[in-house]
């Protein structure tokens, strides 16, 4: 059936009984190859309505960081009644609670940490919630801790695995958002109860978790459309107008975070699919250049306000207080034309009519054939906000097609049609040093005996008092990082299906297709301290030093040594092979459900954290000092300037670390030309 | 002759005799020595930097030279003053690393040799220069000009040959000053601006605006009548004064000459801009 709603489009499989966004984009967006110059700056109503959320930041951060939380009230995608900043201002409507800026309460990853959280800002969790979750009903936290084994316990305490999801939602799933806007949720439960029926047949456990996780997303979308009858609008229908389009599909992801406190809730790829209703109401003559931009800025604006409470130690690890509301833009079609539209520029545009803001995390997909108009409007609009997040396209298209979109900072998923379980990183830093003294940790004691930690079974440590030899090193490395890997992959795994048995995301995922394919993301910390402590090694003379114990504590090293990140490829080589060797591992064991291992090396700010927890190196880092972020070089120890150290980190190979590889760089305007 | 010719002699001392050898035939054909392999020069290298977009055109792979006959007051390289230290690497591995970059120098970009003098070396420099050319990527020289002779104009010929493009950093345009600035006259400078203008060589004059040293109006105005009888002046470039260098001097055990000399203000720095017709 082609819906009234759809009236000017062009139809083809997406309308011919199959939820297919990205043949809907294809058939129907307008690329757009010009500058900037048709952009409108913002309404009265949108400075009026930021100018109130400017003032509702200040009394947060003045009120230390938090202006209200709920204590009683558990959030729910119909728990609250309506909220709005300014309910006669607002194009687009509806936030977490029923007040701006007021936190929800969402114990279901974890009772523990979100009374931790509460209490950290000075309030008390209701005690009958309290009893709720801690007596009835299990949270995933809870469910995690039944399970864990000794030596998963011994590997978080000493940190060889950290950032661990096992105490709070896991986040990094995104919704295809847009569907609630191209089809209306009649439709997609529809389709859902469809894919139900199919699912039959002999009841092994797959199928029925099959079954009662389908139950769950028809609930969660009939709960949506409730969500949004409380604000007075009906989303059951597909969206007939652009207001409609932004207000559905802003519902769909208000609805997520409703319901998900995710370490990262990233939105998708939306600007071009809602720019094909907004070129078509101008079209029709019922919507101006002022009007299209007053929603995108205004759907900008909610964006922004999406808040969780989390404990202050989430903020330190991140460096503020990140959502990871990644929003993708632009990009090239397979077919060769550009995804950039005048919606691209539109949502870029938000920076300078509301003011560079860190969220939402927009996300340019950067080809060297995106129109010339479009590059340089975002260079200008770089230099004008610094808050731009640029991700190459060319890589990640030909693995990942034309309708993918970023999770938090690098990771790649093809909307509503991957999703992906995620956690922590492995310290192949600390990995190393593990190697050398059998399995014990260099910082951490046994509370009862008062020795050194032993965190892995009992290996072989290195024997002798004279210099590392490289080969023994390695096959001790080897070892360990067998032992690590296999240990993260069976960590997460249990993790992940305790997150789906008491935190189940019922939303975002009925916002997926229902035979989805899963990704299981892992990651590593501290590569290139690895790399040049490997480095050290082979090519100088590093000799370990003892305590009292026997423990190799320290290194003495005689001689220089090649270092990564100077496009040297006697150091690039260990880095690439590292990457290899320990996702190779990684794959070699049982992911679950089936999902498709990948890794990323990407700690942006948490490399402080890790680097803390990490003793003395080969390398010649003092024990404590920071770890480089993601893939960089270790700090200072790029010497040949910015392409060299650049050139080390691209050797890295992309297809063993899918998920992503980041490297951070900080340049002045200065260091890039005079002019 | 003057003590200057013995000192700069003296430092050609550190280029082995197979690089002297080479050095004379290559004046009369600088395709020879890709194909006599025998011979080998080797240069003082005190570092790399491969993304260089402050010295000359495009991104650019600068070589820093170890080694430089002036002594600046404001240098703020001054731990690439000494002669004979440094790594030594041959044309061939510089040319090589250099051209790893490649792509990179679509925009216009391409090697800097800088320093350091690297007339200083310009045996190596030669060598490495038409390696360079040989693989299709432009050349730039940058440097103060001191090593040129005017009684011997044609001893840099070789290098100039495979030089695209010179960044000649005239220091101060009154010798007197120049003496006092860096130690040493200025009418060697002077004579490599005029000869590279008579050649038609391109070059980029560049000028160092030291609050009280070099920022007077008469000096600048002095320095702009000679730049305008240059014919081959492609671009002038103001570089304003500034400290980054200082700590260098402490941990060389030097005293710094320009303690408690300021940068320029913004408004200085546009009036030498102006004076000297700097346009973007």
């Amino acid at each position: 059936m082609f819906y009234t709603q759809w009236e000017g489009f062009n139809p083809g499989k997406w309308s011919d009984d199959e939820v297919n966004v990205r043949d809907f984009i294809q058939r129907n967006y307008t690329p757009y190859e010009g500058d900037g110059s048709f952009l409108e700056g913002p309404t009265d109503a949108t400075n009026r309505l930021w100018q109130k959320i400017l003032e509702l930041s200040k009394k947060e951060h003045d009120a230390g960081g938090v202006l209200k939380a709920d204590t009683k009230i558990v959030s729910t995608l119909t728990s609250h009644g309506a909220g709005y900043i300014d309910k006669e201002l607002e194009k687009i409507v509806g936030l977490q609670t029923d007040e701006p800026f007021k936190r929800s309460l969402q114990p279901f990853g974890g009772i523990k940490m979100a009374e931790q959280a509460l209490n950290m800002y000075g309030y008390e969790l209701d005690p009958e919630v309290k009893t709720i979750f801690t007596r009835y009903r299990k949270t995933h936290n809870d469910g995690v801790y039944d399970a864990y084994t000794p030596e998963m316990r011994r590997a978080r305490t000493a940190h060889i695995l950290t950032g661990l999801p096992d105490t709070y939602g896991r986040g990094r799933i995104v919704g295809d958002y847009r569907r609630v806007a191209l089809y209306g949720v009649d439709y997609l439960i529809g389709q859902k109860m469809r894919d139900k029926d199919l699912i039959d047949g002999d009841m092994t456990p797959d199928r029925v978790r099959d079954r009662e996780e389908l139950s769950e997303q028809i609930r969660a979308l009939g709960e949506l459309k409730k969500m949004a009858e409380i604000y007075g609008k009906d989303i059951s229908k597909p969206a007939a107008t652009a207001q409609e389009a932004v207000q559905a599909l802003y519902f769909g992801y208000l609805g997520a975070v409703k319901d998900q406190n995710g370490a990262a809730m990233s939105i998708g790829r939306n600007s071009t699919f809602l720019d094909i209703y907004i070129e078509r109401d101008i079209a029709r003559g019922i919507l101006t250049e002022v009007e299209a931009q007053e929603l995108i800025d205004q759907f900008v604006m909610k964006l922004r306000i999406v808040k969780f409470m989390r404990i202050k130690e989430y903020n330190e690890l991140f460096s503020g207080d990140p959502t990871w509301v990644t929003e993708s833009i632009g990009g090239m079609g397979v077919d060769g034309r550009t995804l950039v539209t005048r919606s691209s520029f539109r949502i870029l545009h938000t920076l300078k009519n509301l003011g560079p803001a860190p969220e939402p995390n927009l996300t340019v997909l950067w080809s060297k054939n995106l129109p010339a108009g479009f590059k340089k409007f975002c260079a200008e609009t770089s230099i004008a906000t610094s808050a731009i997040q640029y991700e190459s396209d060319d890589l990640m298209r030909p693995e990942m097609g034309d309708d993918y979109c970023i999770a938090c900072c690098v990771s790649c998923m093809r909307v509503g049609k991957d999703m992906q379980f995620f956690g922590a990183r492995a310290n192949l830093a600390k990995c190393l040093l593990y190697a050398i003294n059998g399995g014990k940790d260099e910082l951490v004691k046994d509370k009862k005996t008062g020795k050194p930690l032993q965190v892995s079974p009992m290996f072989a440590p290195v024997i002798g008092d004279g210099a590392l030899d490289y080969d023994d090193i390695i096959v001790k490395y080897e070892q360990m990082m067998d032992w690590l890997a296999k240990l993260y992959v069976n960590t997460l795994n249990l993790i992940h299906y305790m997150h789906d048995k008491y935190s189940y995301e019922a939303l975002e995922m009925a916002l997926h297709d229902t035979n989805v394919r899963r990704f299981f993301a892992t990651g590593i910390a501290g590569l290139s301290c690895a790399v040049d402590s490997l480095s050290a090694i082979k090519y100088a003379k590093v000799y370990p030093v003892r305590n009292e114990e026997g423990l190799v504590v320290d290194f003495r090293t005689e001689g220089e040594y090649p270092q990564y990140g100077n496009n040297d490829d006697r150091a690039d080589e260990i880095a690439v092979w590292l990457v290899k060797t320990f996702m190779n591992k990684v794959k070699s064991n049982y992911t679950y459900r089936e999902s498709v291992p990948t890794m990323s090396i990407l700690t942006i700010t948490s490399n402080v954290v890790y680097g803390k927890k990490t003793g003395n190196t080969p390398d010649g880092r003092r024990a404590g000092q920071p770890l480089a972020p993601g893939a960089n070089p270790m700090h200072g120890r790029d010497k040949s300037g910015a392409l060299a150290s650049l050139e080390s980190v691209a050797k890295l190979p992309y297809e063993y670390s899918r998920d992503g590889i980041s490297n951070t760089f900080s340049v002045t305007p200065a260091s890039l030309g005079k002019e | 002759m003057t003590d200057d010719y013995w000192r700069i002699t003296a430092w050609s001392g550190t280029l082995s005799l197979k690089s002297f050898v080479w050095a004379k035939i290559s004046q009369t054909a600088v395709i020879l020595p890709l194909f006599y392999a025998e011979v080998r020069v080797e240069g003082y290298v005190h570092s790399f930097e491969s993304f260089g977009t402050v010295d000359g055109p495009g991104i650019r792979f600068v070589v820093f030279m170890q080694g430089c006959p002036m002594r600046c007051k404001y240098c703020h390289n001054p731990d690439t003053w000494a002669f004979g230290v440094g790594k030594k690497y041959t044309a061939e591995e510089v040319a090589k690393n250099v051209l790893r970059y490649k792509n990179y120098f679509v925009g216009g970009g391409g090697i800097t040799l800088s320093g350091g003098e690297p007339m200083a070396q310009a045996a190596f420099a030669q060598e490495l220069f038409a390696l360079i050319k040989k693989a299709g990527v432009s050349t730039a020289l940058d440097t103060s000009g001191v090593l040129f002779d005017a009684n011997d104009p044609h001893k840099f010929d070789g290098l100039l040959a495979v030089t695209d493009l010179v960044l000649l950093d005239i220091k101060h345009i009154d010798d007197g000053e120049h003496r006092e600035l860096t130690g040493h006259s200025n009418a060697n400078v002077m004579a490599f601006a005029r000869y590279l203008s008579d050649i038609g060589k391109d070059m980029w004059i560049r000028h160092v605006l030291v609050p009280g040293i070099t920022d007077d109006d008469g000096y600048l105005k002095s320095l702009s009548a000679f730049i305008g009888t240059l014919k081959t002046v492609r671009k002038i470039e103001v570089l304003p004064y500034h400290t980054m260098g200082v700590s260098k001097y402490a941990s060389l055990g030097v005293d710094y000459p320009l303690n408690g000399v300021e940068p320029p203000s913004r408004e200085r720095v546009e009036n030498a801009k102006k004076i000297l017709g700097v346009t973007k």
